[in-house]
């Protein structure tokens, strides 16, 4: 018996179209979704595991070339749960972000903050039977884009996500307790529900830090959960 | 409302700069051994052999050139490469089923390698027939868009997915063309009026 995930509540989601965020006009279908019940395609999805990972792909201080990377030192760690609270074991998080003067490590970008030749700004991890997963870094510095003609990004790590199967695969970011950009942020502010955003804003974690070496900060992420079967819906032929 | 204990996670659009994370040789560096979702199929799967090409369109009919396609697909028995297929002991070898693909920096069009997929158990006991598994992410797209390829040259008019797009016309958005053999087109329209049938799964 293969148990379907609970449908999208999309309402906690930023909607395709969102002026603010000008890209997003050209680029956000119009027409409906097509809802579909969960078969095998999309109660499947890759799963990866530690053979496919370098020991220091979790360390953005050190992964790029051995030698530290220049900024905050900060540990980023916490669980990844389902919507029933459950662990998601085995689920690959990764990350990529910008240097602490704010500058990608990407062939398009240009902006003038320079490159630090010891930061990559990317990094990968599994979570533990328990959900957890811990990764170090650099805390990103903020950085402008084009939309208006003075947009800026508050600080933020991405975050690619896969669970179980597609029906869980999430693209996010991270944000920084305090950070004074955010009610600015035309990509943050796609969010249409305040409390919605909170849960991406992490929390600076003073007991998870490193005396004398690293502050940490703590970010939990929530994939879809599976329906409790009351009723028998067996997918047929599986 | 579905009743849980925890909502999920917002999603926050994957920027232009995706590859780092995800293809670093795309953003110009090597941080990793081995880059996930290369290859589809090994050289040693079994199975037709197919090429697909085609581009991302935006409102204004531009080829999106940031954009990620990532591909899930069954091997060519219609098993997928996951725990949960109770045929997986039959697995294809050489095979994996997931790829990355992004649209090329300077003119967006994308190329898939793969083997031709078999058709997958659906529910109610009616089979699916061969189809990709798509999902995109890019600047400008606040949540990944989840749609499906089909090919032209399977019999289609079963599928159950297929049969519920209206109107029928839109169906033809999720099926490439045949442009030779063993070569597909196939063009995805994030809106105007070929836009694509995306799924909420």
């Amino acid at each position: 018996m293969i148990a379907e995930y609970h449908q999208r509540d999309r309402r906690m989601h930023p909607p395709a179209l969102t002026p603010d965020y000008k890209t997003t006009v050209m680029r956000s279908p119009r027409l409906p979704l097509l809802s579909v019940e969960n078969s095998l395609s999309e109660i499947s999805g890759p799963t990866f595991s530690h053979a496919a990972l370098g020991p220091r792909d979790n360390d953005l201080i050190l992964n790029h070339t051995g030698e530290a990377a220049i900024g905050e030192r900060t540990i980023v760690h916490g669980r990844v749960l389902d919507e029933n609270g459950r662990p998601v074991p085995n689920a690959l998080l990764e990350v990529w972000q910008v240097n602490a003067g704010g500058r990608y490590r990407h062939v398009k970008d240009g902006y003038l903050a320079p490159l630090d030749p010891n930061f990559g700004g990317c990094g990968r991890c599994l979570t533990d039977s328990e959900g957890n997963y811990h990764f170090r870094t650099v805390k990103p510095g903020a950085y402008p884009f084009r939309n208006y003609s003075n947009s800026w990004r508050m600080a933020h790590i991405h975050f690619s996500i896969f669970g179980a199967g597609l029906a869980q695969r999430l693209i996010t970011q991270m944000y920084f307790e305090g950070d004074p950009l955010r009610a600015q942020d035309p990509i943050a502010q796609t969010i249409p529900d305040d409390t919605a955003l909170e849960r991406l804003v992490a929390p600076l974690d003073l007991n998870a830090s490193v005396p004398l070496d690293c502050l940490a900060y703590r970010f939990d992420i929530v994939l879809r959960g599976r329906r409790q079967t009351l009723f028998e819906n067996k997918l047929e032929g599986a | 409302m579905p009743l849980t204990d925890l909502p999920e996670t917002p999603s926050q659009t994957a920027g232009p700069y995706i590859h780092i994370g995800t293809m670093p040789r795309l953003a110009g560096f090597t941080p990793y051994e081995a880059e996930l979702g290369r290859a589809i199929a090994g050289p040693n799967c079994p199975g037709a052999r197919v090429t697909i090409e085609g581009h991302v369109l935006d409102g204004t009919g531009a080829p999106c050139r940031d954009m990620l396609i990532e591909v899930w697909q069954a091997d060519p028995n219609g098993i997928y490469a996951h725990p949960e297929d109770p045929r997986r002991a039959d697995l294809a070898k050489d095979f994996t089923g997931f790829a990355r693909i992004a649209t090329d920096f300077d003119t967006g069009t994308f190329r898939i390698e793969t083997v031709k997929p078999g058709r997958v158990p659906g529910r109610h006991g009616r089979a699916q027939t061969p189809h990709l598994n798509l999902w995109l992410v890019a600047r400008g797209v606040n949540i990944g868009l989840s749609t499906r390829m089909y090919f032209d040259d399977e019999d289609n008019h079963d599928d159950p997915l297929l049969g519920m797009v209206e109107p029928p016309a839109r169906r033809e958005t999720l099926i490439a063309a045949p442009k030779s053999e063993s070569r597909y087109t196939f063009d995805i329209h994030l809106q105007g009026p070929q836009e694509t049938v995306f799924l909420d799964i």
